[in-house]
């Protein structure tokens, strides 16, 4: 793995001036995933219709030094498989060198990953195509203003899963995306945050260097949508961690491994909830049950992925 | 010179061989009848090492003009094939790949739409992808499916084109139905194709490029939009251009509308595929008995030919419009809202009838032309009004 001097050689694949938000969880995934690339890689970044798309691509103007292709929401995954084999078969016909060598990444949201892009995504994946795939996770339709996704946690607020007397957020769990991407039986599959640079950037080295498809769903913070200052993101990020609400893991052709919270760092579940302005009636008096629920969930969660480490050793 | 081979060969075998003469980098594709035959000996050539293409088996329609999008962008020289349901699925990506001007050559098996679900021959999918930007040919026979499909690439690759092609076949009539066809030997085929040259290619270029970039508020959404018109328009000459080349190369006419005996005619149907041969076969029949009837049968459908088709039908004294189609709401079908548009332009009215036709497959019969002719008779003599109706309902 590179080393900090080494990746501040790197030069910025996704520059400044772009127009995501202050804090904005998704330009720091993209930015740390990107160096795992390496500094001389050719790059072919794909995106899905979404925030990090809207906010880098705005004509004439492009934020990316690579080259670019937003094809739609859905379909990242299908686009970025395209552009891939495009090269095959360009390759096959003697019309780039034999040893010319091209990373392909697709970035997408987790509405456009989880939801709506799951299919393109799931086809791409079983294909085999040799490329990577990054979840942006922060957790709702952030682009069209905080609609819940099936990421969006159990309980928290959105504009499609309101607060009222009759519903306290979103009533329904998490889908657990990073396990339905291992039962592909892909090569590299990772769960990474940016809240951990140095976990995340070393798990984009790995998928880059793994032929074959790879996938990392990395937290990203948003912090328009969870409602806590812009200024808290890798806190927040770290907080995830911390509290087991968001292991970080990797399954290496089927053989899981997890970077354990130590045991004097974790810290209960409130400590992520209570810096968020979309969990903040959770804490209203009689409301104890939920956060209680929310934490059998989040431990249970955590010994899944324990579990299936032991079981993949 | 070109080595001819004849062979017996559906619709769908000389798609297959086109495409693969035509030797793509990449196929993205799908199943779905009729149409699956196509990608089935695809799936064939690459089996057999007869082809260097990229096989993307897709797990949907909408995946597969995406991954086409990609490979275009890419710089890759790409097909695809699909029909009915299919096509109605990559309804977003249609008007994708035409909005970021990428030469896509994708075969349509002409296919009815559900409700309810029926797998025969109609323009029902091929109409909803009308609006979308994409040039759109039809065939009437195998052969002219093998013909369309060859000429497209040069069109879609066109410097001054740089948009997707449409190559249209009738469902099961022509997808599945053995002809005698003509194929030209690869060299030949290789030689008039030529290789794509990207222009802005995401790989293999100098430097960094954007594909599907964001247009919001102001005038440059608009402005490519314009762009767009004018493309889509201005790809009239080179279609002509190209198909005339392969015109003398395979020694088969190329024009916009194929007229049978309209110089003189008093009735014209005007037809879109395989229903072009019984409208011709009545219209014969009509002629021996003294009756000046012609049939004029749109082959480029997008950009529509509205001047040449003025051309054909103006000393006409009526003329029916074929469609198998309808536009639920509409005052007509879709080709009869194109063809009294273009009438529109003439000095002196030529009273029209609409026909909507062989939907789902439905049969369309000797009868039904001669009614539709007789029709047009009555109309010119005034004695029946204008409209649409259904031909041959119960």
């Amino acid at each position: 793995m590179a080393s900090i001097k080494e990746h501040s050689k790197t030069p910025e694949r996704l520059v400044g001036g772009h127009r995501l938000c202050g804090g904005c969880g998704a330009s720091i995934a993209v930015r740390q995933v990107l160096l795992g690339a390496g500094a001389d890689a050719e790059v072919v970044v794909g995106a899905a219709t979404g925030c990090l798309e809207v906010s880098t691509t705005a004509l004439p103007y492009s934020s990316w030094n690579t080259s670019f292709i937003h094809n739609a929401f859905e379909n990242a995954a299908a686009t970025i498989t395209g552009v891939e084999a495009a090269y095959q078969g360009l390759k096959a016909a003697g019309r780039i060198a034999q040893d010319k060598q091209i990373k392909f990444v697709a970035f997408g949201g987790d509405g456009g990953t989880y939801d709506i892009g799951f299919q393109s995504l799931s086809g791409a994946l079983e294909r085999g195509h040799d490329f990577v795939y990054v979840c942006y996770d922060n957790g709702a339709y952030m682009n069209t203003g905080i609609q819940r996704s099936s990421a969006t946690p159990h309980y928290a607020w959105a504009t499609t899963a309101e607060v009222g007397s009759a519903l306290a957020g979103k009533p329904q769990r998490r889908k657990d995306l990073t396990s339905i991407v291992a039962a592909h039986h892909i090569p590299y599959v990772a769960q990474a945050s940016v809240g951990n640079w140095k976990d995340l950037v070393d798990k984009a080295e790995r998928a880059f260097a793994t032929p074959g498809p790879a996938f990392i769903n990395v937290l990203a913070p948003c912090p328009r949508g969870w409602r806590y200052d812009s200024s808290q993101t890798i806190e927040v990020s770290r907080l995830a961690f911390k509290t087991k609400f968001w292991p970080l893991f990797e399954v290496r052709d089927g053989i899981w491994s997890m970077k354990e919270v130590r045991e004097k760092d974790v810290l209960p579940l409130e400590e992520f909830l209570k810096v968020q302005g979309r969990f903040k009636h959770l804490f209203k008096p009689g409301n104890e049950h939920l956060i209680e629920r929310l934490q059998t969930e989040v431990d249970e969660a955590y010994e899944y992925i324990r579990k299936m480490c032991v079981i993949t050793a | 010179m070109a080595e001819v081979t004849v062979l017996a060969a559906t619709g769908n075998m000389m798609v297959a061989e086109a495409f693969r003469q035509a030797a793509p980098d990449v196929i993205a594709a799908y199943p779905i009848t009729p149409q699956t035959a196509i990608v089935e000996n695809y799936a064939k050539y690459v089996a057999e090492g007869r082809v260097h293409t990229e096989f993307v088996a897709v797990e949907s329609e909408h995946s597969a003009l995406s991954a086409c999008v990609g490979a275009s962008a890419a710089g890759a020289r790409v097909v695809t094939a699909t029909s009915s349901q299919g096509l109605a699925l990559m309804y977003e990506e249609l008007h994708i790949a035409a909005g970021m001007r990428l030469p896509i050559i994708m075969a349509n098996a002409n296919r009815a739409l559900s409700a309810p679900i029926n797998i025969h021959g109609d323009h029902s999918d091929v109409m909803g992808g009308r609006d979308s930007g994409w040039i759109i040919l039809f065939a009437e026979t195998a052969q002219e499916a093998y013909d369309n499909s060859i000429i497209a690439f040069r069109v879609a690759e066109h410097p001054a084109v740089q948009l997707p092609v449409m190559t249209t076949l009738d469902g099961f009539i022509t997808t599945h139905a053995m002809e005698r066809c003509e194929l030209l030997d690869d060299g030949t085929v290789e030689a008039y194709v030529g290789k794509r040259r990207p222009q802005n290619p995401l790989i293999g270029g100098a430097a960094p490029v954007g594909h599907g970039m964001f247009a919001s508020l102001g005038g440059t959404y608009f402005e490519l939009k314009q762009a767009q018109r004018r493309a889509v328009c201005g790809s009239a000459p080179h279609i002509l251009t190209e198909g005339q080349k392969w015109a003398a190369v395979c020694g088969r006419d190329f024009d916009f509308i194929d007229s049978f005996a309209c110089d003189d005619a008093d009735y014209i149907l005007v037809v879109l595929g395989s229903a072009a041969g019984n409208a011709r076969v009545v219209a014969k029949e009509l002629r021996a008995a003294g009756i000046k009837a012609g049939v004029a049968k749109i082959r480029v459908f997008r950009p529509f030919p509205a001047s040449e088709l003025r051309d054909v039908l103006q000393g006409a004294k009526a003329v029916g419009i074929l469609d198998r189609s309808d536009s639920f709401g509409a005052p007509y079908a879709p080709v009869g809202l194109d063809v009294r548009t273009a009438l529109y332009d003439l000095d002196t009215r030529i009273p029209t009838r609409n026909y909507v036709y062989g939907l789902g497959g439905a049969d369309v019969t000797l009868d039904a032309m001669r009614q539709a002719f007789s029709e047009l008779q009555s109309l010119a003599a005034g004695h029946l009004d204008q409209g649409l109706s259904y031909l041959g309902t119960r």
